[in-house]
């Protein structure tokens, strides 16, 4: 069967793309999925230290473009998961190196060697957006529960729905019990009663985030860390299994076990 | 929030956050500034005008939205109607 072509994007910049596409790339591999991830921001790339493979680069995206280079010999092999691959972006080109023809011709020799096509779009609704959605067969749109990203998300939705490419699937990321239950942040009720777009994963703020990027091991590895859990739900349900989404209610604080003891939920 | 906040009746954050985006939201979608909405408005009265009398003053528009779809709804009260019913009743 030919790849599902996965673009990741979101308007704003900060909100995880990145991480996001690091995490569900490795869960996909995990279970035995052939995965090539894209790092569409050149100029500013960032998945292969994300990955912890930044160090094995030596050719990248516009090279194959520009014939330099063989696509085989730009993609660089995981460590880990033999089965995932990643084709970096160019660190001293910009976006206009690329064009969204080159894409659906890149992804075109990639769709019958693999299950998944990760596409990392960069931040802002401009070319190197354009050229990510351009072979997208799925576009996961990632926000923070917090004005700014919604509303950036909805732009991006908008746009999305306009090239006929939407209106996509929402991951609400870096999400705060504590906060939310006190509400002082937007809920994942509250996200999608204003963006009105289908839900794919609510993933927690959760440190281990932070040390798997330090390590250059993303936490969809760490079989303890809450977000990954999140990262490791979105891709079965890519895959198209039912996952329950997961109870983020459980901070498990002291208050919140007395609360619940009590009855008070 | 703290207690005092909440003594004094300020709204919680995550409900202004909500509010604010809604309305923002709706403009961004639109498309229309708030000058091009009022043109919009005044282009609309004038046209009704020149069929029907209509209470240009009360003229209400607004948007409304289902999930992703937007609608602009107008609500324009008519002069002549009441006018003619209270004539035909004397």
């Amino acid at each position: 069967m030919p790849a599902q072509v996965i673009t990741i994007t979101s308007g704003k910049g900060g909100v995880g793309k990145t991480t996001a596409v690091a995490n569900i790339a490795v869960a996909l591999a995990s279970e035995g999925a052939k995965v090539v991830c894209i790092d569409g921001d050149i100029g500013l790339r960032n998945l292969d230290v994300i990955l912890g493979l930044e160090n094995l680069i030596v050719y990248d995206i516009v090279d194959v473009i520009e014939g330099r280079c063989r696509l085989r010999q730009a993609m660089i092999r995981d460590k880990k998961l033999p089965e995932l691959y990643l084709i970096p972006a160019a660190q001293t080109r910009d976006k206009n190196a690329v064009s969204p023809s080159d894409m659906n011709r890149l992804i075109k020799d990639l769709r019958n060697d693999f299950d998944f096509v990760l596409i990392d779009s960069p931040a802002g609704i401009e070319r190197g957006f354009k050229n990510a959605i351009a072979p997208a067969d799925r576009v996961l749109v990632v926000t923070n529960p917090e004005v700014s990203a919604v509303r950036d998300a909805d732009r991006v939705i908008g746009i999305l729905e306009a090239e006929e490419k939407g209106p996509g699937s929402l991951i609400i990321n870096r999400l705060n019990p504590t906060l939310v239950k006190n509400h002082d942040m937007l809920s994942a009720d509250d996200v999608l009663d204003l963006l009105a777009v289908e839900l794919i994963g609510i993933v927690p703020e959760d440190e281990h985030v932070i040390i798997g990027s330090n390590r250059g091991a993303p936490v969809a590895f760490d079989p303890k860390s809450r977000a990954g859990q999140a990262f490791r739900n979105i891709a079965k349900r890519l895959r198209g299994e039912k996952v329950p989404f997961l109870d983020l209610d459980d901070t498990g604080g002291f208050w919140q076990r007395l609360q619940r003891l009590a009855g008070r939920k | 929030m703290g207690f005092f906040e909440r003594l004094f009746g300020k709204k919680n954050s995550a409900d202004s956050a909500k509010e604010r985006l809604q309305l923002v939201l709706i403009h961004d979608r639109m498309d229309l500034t708030p000058a091009e909405l009022d043109s919009l408005r005044d282009d609309l009265i004038a046209t009704i005008s020149r069929h029907v009398e209509i209470d240009a003053q009360s003229v209400q528009i607004g948007m409304e939205h289902d999930g992703r779809s937007q609608r602009l709804v107008a609500d324009i009260p008519l002069k002549g109607a009441s006018r003619r019913r209270a004539k035909r009743s004397k």
